[in-house]
């Protein structure tokens, strides 16, 4: 009797089907409780009524290479708007026929960006091999040389634009932002109260109004008879608006290195450039690379504020597009496609940065 | 011995060439750094009045004087194009003020949804908002402003066969018309019986806690203060024979009467900002719960709290010291943002100081203007976070 018993509570109890697989975790993760039923009962619900009309209207009713005129018949989307118009919108007024040397220029780039993205890969010659790309890159675009026709910077529109101003942007910007930390946190009177000023009046004031000082004060400026470019003058701007954002950023960085590691660099008899370089700002530059990467994408987004002051990047491209009676109506596809081009880029900076802090992550 | 080594180092500092010697460097690297930049500003400067001089343009602010001759769409105050252009200014300040401030109010409450949403137990809540947040972190918010206002314009369809989501509520090209209530000198009186039960509910809340301190005896000082909140308008509104009319919007003609209507410029721009700086919101609330350790919460439910009392008592006062500096931070962002409503056409302050720089050629007071007036809004918001730093920071031993 008591032997019977005992086997069958060794027989090994399979646990309610309410409680493994997908009733298990339908029941862990939607339904849980009364409240979490309701809302995911309330969200079904909402997913329900919006969803597939949308993926109706994008994929099934949708046009995808089409002339306008029979896009203005359906009821779906006209993705033909991208196919018909990708030239100009990637690379506006660059020549038509040499529009080979911009595609060159931006797969040349992005080569360089997934080479660099290996930590590997960081030494002195990936220095070199940015400085060559970045002049063969500039000759393909500007040309003159080799047989090339030359275009002028004005004609410079589009995605080559702003990846341009981005990328010169987020270079430049850097290290100015790690001089004017410094700046800040310096001993000396005068030098820091100029930092502080210029920090907190860039981060007081919309990028908008260094962009119209650039285009429209900048001129009277210079001295009669010099002119700088307008895109100089916007990349400028957007140098300077970026780096007082890196600067208080890199400050944290360095208020969070404890004292010792400064004094230790003090009683180790380096002066103050050498402990910057060797001790201070390695350890600091490493705890803000998370929000430097959120400043830099900002900096990303924030190049398309020069539609403003009419410079044709790649929105402005698109909008161009727009304004063209036979695709005028179909804002909608076209923006879609633009904010997936940004999400794109955006998501792949964010989502490597969080890759190089885990790499860089020494259990400090 | 002490007076030898002091007339050592003495002698040595006299020794020392200026160039090593650091307080006297440090003065030389600040006297140079100064006549640099102000070498700059002068060369700048005389070459400023120099161009001015020759393009005859007049310097200082007398343009804001002179008759605007522009209209601007809506307005706050009676504006018409006979008035000066510091009276348009006004009008984009306001403008400017307006959009800032329903903007912070709705993406405060949605960004906090949103950030307690990403922390949801419920599997499809936690994922759809944190889809929400990736999305509009990563797309441009002057492309998401051109979307929502081209979606007003092209998607939308006339007044005529204007969407109707909800009773009350219009959908059109023309923008959002609600319905209102009537105008009634009864609303006037039940915001200041708010302001009083507010006033009155804050006094309630102090005295509950003095008591407390003093006797150990609880009041609900928070469900008394909001039925006041609730009772003292409602009793005015009561009082002033409970007016109830409505402004409902009818279609007249080509377009709507009567009603509230935003327009499509206004509803596009609030929509963007809100939708964008709330999904930041939503990282910053969620990073400021998961800030409080769960050792807290273990604790206070081991002295006995209920859960609601868990909440208020212990992690909400630690979330919000984490939550409000960035957050603050955002709410100037969304202000300063609200400056790319020049690029869709809402005559906000800079819109309405940029017609100003191309009538009358004042370039240079424009933009400092501009820069001024965000200037003010940074800096007392930051006045104030400092402020309430000093509140809230933590008095450690």
């Amino acid at each position: 009797m008591g032997n019977e018993s005992f086997s069958a509570g060794r027989e090994v109890l399979k646990p309610p089907v309410t409680q493994v697989g997908v009733v298990g975790w339908l029941r862990k993760n939607l339904f849980n409780n009364w409240y979490n039923s309701l809302l995911t009962l309330l969200v079904l619900y909402g997913l329900w009524a919006t969803v597939p009309p949308l993926i109706n209207w994008a994929f099934i009713d949708s046009l995808w290479d089409s002339s306008s005129a029979a896009c203005r018949d359906i009821d779906g989307a006209c993705w033909s708007i991208i196919p018909q118009n990708i030239s100009f919108i990637l690379f506006g007024f660059f020549p038509h026929g040499e529009q080979w040397r911009p595609i060159t220029a931006i797969i040349l780039l992005l080569s360089l960006v997934f080479y660099s993205k290996n930590k590997k890969h960081w030494k002195r010659s990936l220095a070199v091999y940015w400085l060559v790309g970045l002049i063969v890159m500039g000759v393909l675009m500007r040309g003159g040389i080799f047989g090339m026709e030359l275009v002028e910077t004005a004609q410079w529109s589009g995605l080559p634009l702003t990846l341009m101003l981005s990328l010169f942007g987020m270079v430049c910007a850097y290290p100015l932002g790690i001089v004017l930390a410094l700046g800040r946190r310096s001993r000396l009177p005068a030098i820091k109260s100029l930092c502080v000023v210029y920090i907190e009046l860039i981060r007081g004031v919309p990028l908008i109004s260094l962009l119209f000082m650039s285009s429209v004060m900048f001129p009277l400026f210079l001295p009669e008879g010099m002119t700088i470019d307008k895109i100089l003058r916007a990349q400028v701007a957007l140098i300077l608006f970026t780096a007082a954002y890196i600067a208080e950023v890199v400050r944290g960085g360095l208020q969070a290195i404890p004292k010792g590691q400064y004094e230790a660099a003090d009683s180790l008899g380096l002066n103050y450039g050498k402990s910057m370089r060797f001790i201070i700002l390695p350890q600091a530059l490493k705890i803000v690379i998370p929000p430097s990467v959120g400043i830099l994408i900002g900096a990303f987004k924030d190049t398309s504020l020069v539609v403003i002051i009419a410079l044709y990047d790649v929105l402005k491209t698109t909008q161009v597009t727009l304004s063209n009676p036979k695709w005028m109506g179909f804002s909608t596809e076209a923006y879609i496609f633009l904010a997936m081009l940004y999400f794109i880029c955006c998501l792949g900076m964010s989502s490597y940065s969080r890759k190089l802090e885990k790499e860089l992550h020494t259990g400090r | 011995m002490p007076e030898k080594a002091a007339t050592n180092s003495t002698d040595t500092a006299l020794h020392v060439p200026f160039w090593r010697d650091p307080t006297k460097r440090g003065i030389v690297f600040q006297v140079f750094a100064l006549l640099l930049v102000g070498g700059v500003g002068y060369y700048l400067f005389s070459n400023t009045q120099a161009n001015l001089a020759r393009q005859n343009i007049a310097t200082g602010f007398n343009f804001l004087g002179k008759e605007a001759a522009f209209e601007i769409g809506e307005s706050l105050i009676p504006y018409s194009a006979a008035d000066t252009y510091a009276k348009a200014l006004l009008v984009g300040a306001l403008n400017t003020i307006k959009v800032a401030f329903i903007g912070i109010i709705i993406t405060t409450i949605l960004g906090t949804i949103i950030g307690i949403a990403r922390l949801s137990k419920n599997w499809l809540v936690s994922k759809l908002s944190g889809g929400f947040i990736e999305l509009m972190q990563n797309i441009p918010v002057l492309l998401q402003l051109f979307f929502w206002y081209a979606l007003f314009y092209e998607a939308f369809p006339s007044p005529r066969q204007a969407l109707h989501p909800m009773p009350g509520v219009f959908l059109c090209n023309r923008g959002l018309v609600l319905t209102v209530p009537e105008a009634h000198p009864a609303h006037a009186a039940m915001f200041w019986a708010l302001l009083i039960a507010l006033g009155l509910g804050w006094g309630i809340a102090r005295w509950a806690r003095k008591r407390q301190e003093r006797t150990g005896q609880l009041f609900p000082a928070i469900r008394v203060g909001l039925a006041l909140c609730l009772l003292l308008p409602a009793l005015v509104w009561l009082g002033y024979g409970a007016p109830s009319a409505l402004d409902v919007p009818v279609l007249s003609g080509f377009n709507f009467k009567g009603g509230l209507t935003l327009s499509p410029e206004f509803a596009a721009l609030l929509l963007g900002l809100i939708l964008y700086t709330s999904a930041f919101v939503a990282e910053i609330v969620r990073a400021g719960i998961q800030s409080v350790s769960h050792g807290q919460v273990e604790a206070a439910m081991a002295i006995g709290l209920r859960p609601g009392s868990v909440l208020r008592l212990v992690i909400l006062p630690q979330a919000t010291r984490v939550i409000i500096p960035p957050l603050t931070s955002q709410m100037l962002n969304l202000t300063k943002n609200s400056s790319l409503a020049v690029a869709i056409g809402f005559p906000d302050f800079v819109a309405v100081t940029n017609t100003t720089i191309n009538q009358t050629g004042q370039a240079i007071e424009g933009v400092a203007l501009i820069m001024a007036v965000y200037l003010i809004f940074s800096l007392s918001t930051s006045a104030f976070m400092n402020w309430y730093n000093k509140k809230m920071a933590l008095v450690e031993r």
